[in-house]
């Protein structure tokens, strides 16, 4: 069966004076309706530029993009990528919509915030100015807004960071949009607001049977929200699986690496970090073969030198999950026991 | 020589509330530390956590005398420096360093790695063994960087290449606390586990003291001996690492810990969770009695009315709140 979004192959790439920024390269990644799909990687690894890409906003002019994305609607499927700038504009705020780290990027200063929840609602739906308020203040009660029929008429600086994040989510929501991409969006806040957003996000997914693709590169959110996980390491897709297969079974020494990066919060006594030797890799200038084999303590096991002259093939290696490696199936089942 | 080599004595910061912005109702202080007492011991390293603007930067800066404090006490090194002038403050800066968050601002772009590093030297007059050079070049090696790089740029490096130069500054005068602010909350996870590695390996190099600021509580864990919970400029709860996370007794402690994702699926999924209602209250108009009462689902009427005081709950573990947890 199709999943709601399908990405298949996708590059985007920019043109800039230092060379060619190859941001997004053969990635795919699908999510269905009430599931959540978390992408994760290091800053700078392509998670933002490829979702930017599924809600078309890229500039066209400055941006090289191939593939395709799949929204496989009520009305039959539309692929993204191909589609014409209208289609896209049209399923944006309707059928997919994105919210990001800073709400204010999405928040015009000198509106109210009701006007700006209601300004997107009228966009697809018929009604006076009053309907429009009054479905702004039915999405911030929602959203979790107390005293909301009178919030709704305060500036974006009158909410907290918290509040301004609900806010954006509500405008996000008006239209009950089947797919919501959220990038970093509680990089910013507090870990108690933060956990009284991502259980508001759970909450509305479950309501509105929504996909939700989150982007992350907080390995903790990850565990708690994630139905499914993407790793991506220097423009590419390393692994995909489970919640599960990621984090207790994973296939690819980057992500092994960053698991074992993290402090655990339960761990008893405290041990040295494992940390990954090196730096990410530049996009400009993509090493040939394995990006990760600059920082790979692996790579010595694959033979002939494979990984510094071959791109690994994103694959399943039979135990249901998929990986970007040269190594053989029984050197990555063995990964598991370098976890710390 | 005392036990400790930092003490803060009811220390606190107010700031005037400037007029308009998101002040603008209300006129008067920002009460951005308000009577905190905490030790920081030979070789130890304290995690000061809490949420944003519960005061923690304005700790770590009151205490290196950027900020002048409104009232208490600063003892550094068995001298009380609390007082002490600009000119008075020379000698005993080179004892203590800051190192910041931010590995982009904290340096300044148009200078090279050598003169932000021997920077250190010049403004205290000294000279160190074996010339400036040498001594930058050996604090690079000691860093993790290449003493290659001495004359390049801050751009040319990445971010925890940059907090590396930021700590081999702190290092220079060989001091003996480092007040860190947020010092990984700006890098990667793989990169963050570095640089927190480093600042473990100098520690016990050099038998440094640091008073380590940070949101990030799994850090917090995993580097500090003893561990202070603020919140709205007041200390909420102190307590070695393992008692605090193991034991919390304050409710905040307990909301804090609960709201701290844990990578680990399974211990997601069947742990308990504290999701705390509302947002920080504004430190210009802290709530009556306990700070923490308009969040806290234990309050009664008398944590609206009565500050609660600093109780020693077990012998190394402080609680300020009228109904502890048991
Ligand atoms: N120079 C200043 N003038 C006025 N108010 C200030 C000043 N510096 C800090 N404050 C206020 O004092 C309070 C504490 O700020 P501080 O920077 O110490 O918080 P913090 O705990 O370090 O927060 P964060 O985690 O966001 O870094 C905040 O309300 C802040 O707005
Ligand atoms: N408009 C642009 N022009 C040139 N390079 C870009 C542009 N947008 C993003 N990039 C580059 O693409 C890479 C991936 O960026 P991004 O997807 O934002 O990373 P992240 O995984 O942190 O979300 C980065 O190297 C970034 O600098
Ligand atoms: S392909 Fe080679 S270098 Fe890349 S992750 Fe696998 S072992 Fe390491
Ligand atoms: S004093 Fe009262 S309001 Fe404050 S933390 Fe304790 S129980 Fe809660
Ligand atoms: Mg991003
Ligand atoms: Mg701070």
């Amino acid at each position: 069966m199709s999943k709601f979004l399908e990405v298949t192959n996708l590059n985007v790439s920019f043109p800039t004076e230092d060379g060619e920024v190859r941001a997004s390269n053969e990635v795919s990644y699908s999510v269905g309706l009430g599931e959540t799909l978390a992408i994760v990687g290091e800053s700078g690894s392509g998670k933002s530029v490829s979702n930017l890409a599924v809600m078309g906003l890229h500039n066209p002019v400055r941006t090289k993009i191939t593939g395709s994305a799949v929204l496989n609607l009520a009305d039959g499927p539309v692929d993204v990528i191909s589609a014409s700038a209208d289609t896209v504009r049209r399923l944006r705020g309707k059928s997919m919509s994105m919210i990001f780290q800073d709400p204010m990027s999405a928040l015009h200063p000198f509106f109210t915030i009701g006007d700006q929840i209601a300004e997107a609602w009228h966009l697809y739906n018929k009604g006076s100015k009053k309907d429009g308020i009054k479905k702004a203040t039915e999405m911030l009660d929602l959203v979790g807004i107390p005293d909301a029929a009178s919030r709704a008429h305060d500036y974006p600086h009158q909410f907290s960071g918290g509040m301004r994040q609900r806010a954006m989510i509500a405008m996000a929501l008006v239209n009950n949009p089947s797919l919501l991409i959220a990038d970093e969006p509680t990089t910013a806040l507090d870990v108690t607001v933060q956990s009284q957003i991502l259980q508001l996000l759970k909450d509305l997914q479950k309501e509105f049977n929504m996909a939700i693709i989150l982007i992350t590169h907080d390995l903790g959110v990850v565990a708690e929200v994630a139905d499914r996980i993407c790793v991506m390491y220097g423009g590419r897709i390393v692994e995909d699986g489970t919640v599960d297969d990621i984090f207790y079974r994973p296939e690819h020494p980057y992500t092994l690496g960053l698991l074992n990066s993290v402090p655990r919060i339960t761990a008893g006594e405290s041990h040295r970090l494992r940390a990954i030797p090196g730096q990410p890799p530049s996009l400009i200038s993509l090493p040939s073969g394995c990006a990760f084999q600059p920082r790979c303590e692996y790579s010595t096991k694959v033979s002939s030198g494979a990984c510094a002259s071959t791109v690994p093939s994103l694959s399943d290696k039979g135990s249901g999950h998929l990986s970007r490696c040269h190594l053989d199936a029984a050197d990555l089942n063995n990964l598991v026991k370098d976890k710390a | 020589m005392t036990e400790n080599i930092l003490e803060l004595n009811n220390l606190t910061k107010f700031f005037p509330a400037k007029a308009g912005g998101i002040f603008s109702r209300a006129k008067g202080e920002v009460r951005a530390v308000d009577g905190v007492n905490l030790t920081v011991g030979r070789g130890e390293t304290v995690g000061l956590v809490g949420e944003s603007g519960c005061g923690k930067t304005t700790v770590g800066r009151t205490v290196m005398k950027l900020y002048e404090p409104t009232s208490g006490q600063i003892v550094f090194d068995g001298q009380d420096i609390t007082n002490l002038d600009r000119k008075e403050m020379k000698p005993i800066r080179s004892k203590m360093q800051m190192i910041f968050q931010d590995p982009f601002s904290s340096l300044n772009p148009r200078h090279t790695v050598g003169t932000i590093i021997s920077s250190s030297f010049t403004i205290h007059d000294i000279e160190p063994e074996g010339g400036v050079e040498h001594a930058v070049r050996e604090l690079l090696t000691l860093v993790g960087l290449n003493p290659e790089h001495i004359n390049r740029f801050p751009h040319e490096f990445s971010g925890g290449q940059r907090q590396r130069i930021g700590i081999a500054r702190s290092l220079a005068l060989k001091p003996k606390l480092i007040v860190a602010d947020e010092p990984v909350s700006a890098l990667d996870v793989s990169i963050q586990a570095q640089v927190v590695n480093l600042l473990d390996d100098l520690q016990k190099e050099f038998g440094l003291s640091y008073l380590f600021v940070a949101h990030d509580l799994s850090i917090v864990q995993h580097i500090s001996d003893r561990v202070v919970v603020m919140y709205l400029g007041k200390v909420m709860e102190m307590a070695p690492t393992r008692e605090l996370f193991a034991n919390p007794r304050h409710p905040y402690t307990k909301a804090l810990l609960s709201a701290v994702p844990v990578a680990d699926p399974k211990i997601g999924r069947s742990r308990e969770r504290i999701i705390l209602q509302g947002d920080l209250p504004s430190p210009v108009n802290p709530p009556s009695g306990c700070v923490f009462n308009t969040r806290c689902w234990k309050a009664q009427d008398i944590c609206r009315s009565v500050v609660p005081e600093t109780i020693q709950i077990s012998p190394l573990q402080t609680v300020a709140c009228h109904f502890p947890e048991v």
